[in-house]
């Protein structure tokens, strides 16, 4: 029962990866399907619908308001489904989110859901692989790829076991931090980079703070995709329903980046 | 009783560390230190003497016979009010403090709600001569205005949450968010039986020495074991500390309260494990309020202390499991013991620990009466005073 998983033949397409998130729902559920079929026609290979959730912990102030925006307007995970389920174009698609709300819709109907709308990965950010297998065990049974994360503190020897639990790609934390702070690219990054992808036997995209073109063409030259977010979110904080043209503006500024990084 | 937590924090189906993977590893180097001091003797002794010398230890178990007379009981409150800092925090906050100097750290964080733990925090940090950073939400700040003042005295710098409710909760995202961004330098303080492991258990073992205590003071009075032990509950480490040491004792009853703040059929009360819904926040499986889309729901209650919309995780297992019973107590008749015990006793207590002593007479329809019952008196209600004088139009 299931399909291919649009996940493998982006990874496999033997270019750089562009993975992009907006919080569904923001700036309202009525409004954000233009925004993210912008990311799509922009040149988005991967597109992350983020969940708004009421305690977003792990994220910085630019995704934090975004959630506030998104529930203030009456946005639920029903509501990123939906939205998957109505985006055209051939780009992976990857729920992002918080456990709770997961918990509460019930892990066998999610993957169920998930699987119907198009969805091909779950990333859960407060998961980690000794919690919650049964909340992978459905989705790995509908072809729902959970998607793990690695960071700097992660030990070499965990590397390993994170990505065993994983599927798809692995997400590798560019810095200790909350997402969209400072960006510290490096020579420093790109090795944990490289060093990180060798013991993980997935591909690796990374993210948190990648903002700009040049960032992602940084990244890009250790990593097998980026991850941008926080970026993109702040212009929907500012243009709101009219942000659809500066989203597939940057969007196609860091395909294009991608796509002149030599190795 | 069977021990918990199993070795990755799980009691039964909650706790547990749900948590972004950065910080994964910081908690198992964290649990490593923790378990490798507590098993020292060296930082037993250390912390042993800290509680002696300076936080007043033994707290004073103190025979309260006129309210006990009025309620039907023999009543027996432990004097945690009458530590230095005013409450049972200080346990909790020299251990970790202590901890965090072992351990190399040269940065400490803490969240707080009604201040109680952040003025805790700050005092161990200066008396262990470390910075201090205390998340407060900006709703806290205003009505707890004497605590905020007293970490400053104290040097610590208090951050104001604005996002969110503006209360405890977002103060524990905020700090998260800090410890995520500082991993490497900074310790972070919880200040209660609550978080991704191991501070659930790590957090009643530094707590525990209240009820270690109370059963040896009582057995001095000639008591072998009380009918009921009683403890307000918001993350619950005052209850914790006291019901620790009886946990195996099962002819005594342990009860919890929770506060129902305006009644629990208003939706604006704080009572989580009564709520029965579970839930994941702050790192832990337990009992949450929230809606039915898994939204977090605002707690409420007169006491910002109480003011949590999650329960630590050994809480929801002692329910589940009935080792323990959770009552509850509404504002109104907080207030009403917080003033009953001022005039038959001449103690002040917090508004939190008005809770336990509000559902006083509910235990006694469960022990019986003349049975002997100690209360955690967890803290003092000098902070309290503006909201007294409101409430109580004094």
């Amino acid at each position: 029962m299931t399909s291919e998983n649009r996940l493998d033949r982006v990874f496999g397409a033997g270019r750089k990866v562009l993975v992009t998130y907006l919080c569904a729902g923001d700036p309202s559920p009525q409004a954000h399907l233009p925004l993210f079929q912008a990311l799509i026609d922009g040149g988005a290979d991967v597109v992350e619908i983020g969940v708004p959730f009421s305690d977003p912990g792990a994220d910085g102030p630019a995704i934090q308001q975004a959630s506030e925006r998104a529930l203030a307007a009456g946005a639920c995970l029903d509501d990123a489904l939906d939205l998957a389920k109505q985006l055209k174009g051939d780009a992976a698609l990857v729920l992002f989110g918080y456990l709770n709300p997961f918990l509460a819709y019930g892990y066998e109907r999610l993957a169920r859901r998930c699987a119907e709308v198009g969805i091909d990965g779950l990333l859960c950010v407060d998961c980690p692989p000794e919690e919650e297998p049964e909340l992978r065990d459905a989705l790995r049974a509908r072809g729902v790829y959970p998607i793990l994360l690695v960071a700097p503190t992660t030990p070499d020897d965990r590397v390993a076991a994170i990505a065993q639990a994983g599927a798809g790609f692995l997400y590798y934390v560019s810095m200790t931090g909350v997402t969209g702070a400072a960006f510290a690219g490096d020579e420093a990054l790109l090795k944990r980079i490289a060093r990180v992808r060798s013991l993980a036997g997935l591909p690796l995209a990374v993210g948190f703070g990648v903002a700009t073109p040049e960032d992602a063409r940084l990244v890009a030259r250790a990593a097998d995709g980026v991850v941008v977010g926080s970026a993109l979110v702040r212009i929907v904080a500012e243009q709101r329903d009219d942000s659809a043209g500066s989203l597939g503006a940057l969007t196609r500024s860091l395909r294009a980046a991608l796509d002149s990084e030599i190795d | 009783m069977p021990a918990v937590p199993d070795p990755r924090g799980h009691f039964g189906p909650f706790g547990g560390r749900y948590v972004a993977e950065t910080l994964i590893p910081p908690l198992e180097e964290l649990t490593a230190a923790w378990e490798s001091a507590w098993a020292d003797p060296s930082f037993r002794a250390t912390l042993r003497g800290l509680l002696e010398d300076y936080v007043g230890r033994p707290s004073r178990l103190y025979r309260a016979r006129r309210l006990g007379e009025q309620l039907g009981c023999h009543l027996w409150l432990k004097r945690e009010d009458l530590n230095h800092t005013g409450a049972h925090k200080i346990n909790n906050c020299m251990g970790q403090v202590l901890l965090a100097k072992r351990m190399g750290k040269t940065r400490v964080i803490a969240e707080t709600g009604a201040g109680q733990h952040g003025v805790a925090t700050a005092t161990a940090c200066a008396l262990f001569g470390l910075p201090c950073v205390v998340y407060m939400g900006e709703e806290d700040t205003e009505r707890q205005r004497l605590n905020v003042a007293r970490m400053k005295l104290l040097g610590a710098e208090v951050r104001p949450v604005r996002s969110g409710t503006k209360t405890l909760k977002d103060a524990m995202n905020e700090a998260l968010r800090d410890w995520v961004t500082n991993v490497r330098d900074t310790f972070y303080c919880i200040g209660s039986v609550a978080g991704p492991h191991p501070y659930p258990v790590m957090v009643r073992e530094l707590q525990a020495v209240i009820g270690e205590e109370t059963r040896r003071q009582l057995q001095a009075q000639g008591v072998e074991l009380p009918a009921a032990v009683v403890a307000c509950v918001g993350g619950g480490s005052n209850a914790m500390g006291i019901f620790h040491a009886f946990r195996n004792d099962m002819s005594v009853m342990l009860f919890g309260v929770e506060a129902a703040g305006a009644g629990l059929g208003t939706g604006r009360h704080a009572a989580s494990i009564f709520g029965n819904q579970i839930g994941v926040l702050h790192g832990q499986k337990t009992y949450l309020l929230q809606d039915n889309k898994g939204q977090v729901a605002a707690a409420h209650s007169i006491s910002a202390g109480l003011d949590y919309p999650g329960v630590g995780p050994e809480h929801a297992w002692l329910n589940d499991t009935g080792r323990a019973r959770y009552l509850s107590a509404t504002d109104d008749e907080a207030l009403e013991a917080t003033r009953a015990l001022a005039l038959s006793e001449g103690i002040i207590p917090a508004l939190e620990t008005a809770h336990a002593l509000a559902a006083l007479p509910r235990v006694i329809q469960f022990t019986g009466r003349d049975a002997h019952i100690v209360v955690n008196l967890s803290g003092r209600g000098d902070k309290d005073m503006e909201t007294l004088v409101r409430e109580l139009g004094l």
